[in-house]
């Protein structure tokens, strides 16, 4: 999986906890989950639930204050799939 | 200073009916929203009947901003949305809009949040998974959920409360309301109640051998306030919601005023003379209905119309005795009396509030809803307070003064006097 597949599942995961529909359409590395997307940081930990379990991970709390933008969340992902296979 | 509180917007989710035009129509046709539950046969209950309402989980979409729905689970807090919103609506206010209404507040109670959604919660705690919980479970298991999620979608900033005081919930929360406003001290309050029975409560109520058994196969005959066959109450569950206002301000805006609170009183027994944690204390009982009758400033000979708790078990019996002392009306000077629980059954804490919204349609459509299932009232009822005393059938007739009363566990009381605005 390549980080542009890993980009488009995610933004199907980051779909119900954003009303910023315009951000989301036009998501890239550099998207901030908080600032743009306007996700409340309460329900950051449920996107890394919906994540661990499309992507057979665990995200740690140390990995997880790593993520800020979609680019480190991609980052995080692939790190975990790498340790997993 | 002491200001006059009108209700200018109604909100319901009744088992019987999901929305106001709904629940007027079943009330005014004496239909039941009992139904049979199979899984309560499964679980070996001894009462297998119940009142659930016939709720849309998907109309919440309406209300709620998307990122709010999905990851909403509690039955009890979307019934409370519900109700709430319609309610708001129904005031002439809107949703969604960005500021924050200061001068309005929220007394909203429950009992239990939610049983089944902590099932799952201890399912995941017991398997050494809470790591995959997420946010929002404690937000929806709080106490304060419904009234939390409530004031958070109408954007209220007045005193935000939630009451628990078992079936007397609903009816002290509109108390509690009405008395913040009456002192000038919240210009607006929206109030309510919910309750979702799901099966484990339900189980707990089923073992204390309180609830109705005899009828499981014929679940509308089940709940029979006042009749000489009533077995125990049906649980039943729900949420209704009222918008009260300080009268010049409903004047003001020239909002659609229903009806309006003329006093009310929350007491209790002290478990004492008869009382306890499950009976209530007569005298507790007849010092709130005068308390309330004082506060208004209202007779006993004034009130049209007394809807009950009237439950359905033996305490029917003590509580027509109550009204009669309080009111000093006895046979053939006895007010009507009815009971929306031989519809719906007993929805506890949410009971309060959907029987109330149940009194204030009453005065705005000048009429009241007939008892069902009361073939054979009960015989010392009827010596009491007469037949006649007790519609089977719809009346359309003047009604001016309600007074309405709900009695719960720990011996507590609440009673209120509603009349037609004039």
């Amino acid at each position: 999986m390549d980080r542009q597949e890993i980009l488009a599942e995610l933004k199907k995961v980051l779909t119900p906890y954003t009303a910023n529909k315009e951000a989301l359409n036009s998501l890239n590395e550099q998207t901030d989950l908080i600032k743009d997307l306007k996700i409340n940081s309460a329900n950051l930990v449920d996107i890394f639930i919906d994540a661990e379990s499309k992507y057979d991970i665990e995200i740690d709390m140390d990995s997880a204050e790593k993520i800020h933008d979609v680019g480190s969340c991609i980052d995080v992902i692939l790190e975990k799939m790498k340790q997993r296979n | 200073m002491s200001r006059r509180v009108v209700i200018t917007g109604m909100g319901v989710v009744s088992p019987n009916g999901v929305g106001i035009p709904d629940f007027l129509h079943a009330m005014q046709h004496g239909i039941s929203g009992l139904r049979f539950v199979p899984r309560y046969e499964e679980l070996n209950f001894n009462c297998h009947v119940a009142g659930m309402p016939d709720f849309n989980w998907e109309q919440l979409r309406d209300y709620l901003p998307e990122v709010t729905f999905y990851g909403l689970k509690g039955s009890t807090i979307g019934y409370a949305i519900k109700a709430a919103a319609d309610a708001w609506l129904d005031a002439g206010y809107s949703l969604g809009g960005e500021e924050t209404h200061w001068d309005t507040g929220c007394v909203f109670g429950n009992s239990v949040a939610d049983t089944e959604a902590m099932k799952r919660v201890i399912s995941f705690v017991d398997s050494k998974q809470a790591r995959k919980l997420g946010s929002r479970v404690i937000e929806q298991s709080m106490n304060s959920g419904a009234t939390a999620y409530v004031s958070g979608l109408l954007g209220l900033g007045g005193r935000i409360i939630t009451n628990s005081a078992a079936c007397a919930t609903g009816s002290q929360a509109v108390l509690l309301g009405y008395e913040y406003i009456k002192h000038g001290l919240e210009k607006r309050m929206v109030v309510g109640s919910n309750e979702y029975i799901d099966p484990y409560i339900f189980g707990a109520f089923d073992s204390m051998r309180i609830l109705s058994r005899k009828f499981n196969r014929t679940p509308e005959q089940s709940s029979r306030p006042m009749s000489a066959s009533a077995n125990g109450f049906v649980p039943g569950s729900g949420a209704a919601a009222l918008v009260l206002e300080d009268l010049e301000s409903a004047l003001s805006r020239k909002a659609t005023i229903y009806a309006e609170i003329l006093g009310g009183v929350t007491n209790s027994g002290g478990q004492r003379g008869g009382g306890s944690m499950t009976a209530p204390n007569p005298q507790g009982i007849v010092r709130c209905i005068r308390g309330a009758m004082d506060d208004a400033g209202v007779q006993g000979s004034d009130v049209d119309l007394i809807a009950g708790h009237l439950t359905a078990t033996v305490a029917d019996k003590l509580e027509i005795g109550c009204w009669a002392t309080a009111l000093d009306r006895k046979k053939g000077a006895f007010p009507l009396v009815n009971s929306l629980k031989s519809m719906i059954g007993h929805c506890l804490s949410a009971a309060g509030s959907i029987e109330i919204v149940a009194a204030v349609l009453q005065i705005w459509h000048q009429f009241v809803h007939p008892n069902i299932n009361l073939e054979d009232p009960h015989p010392e009822i009827v010596d009491m307070i007469g037949a006649e005393s007790m519609p089977v059938k719809r009346i359309d007739k003047e009604i001016n003064i309600v007074a309405k009363a709900n009695f719960g566990f720990g011996d507590v009381n609440s009673c209120l006097i509603f009349a037609k605005h004039k």
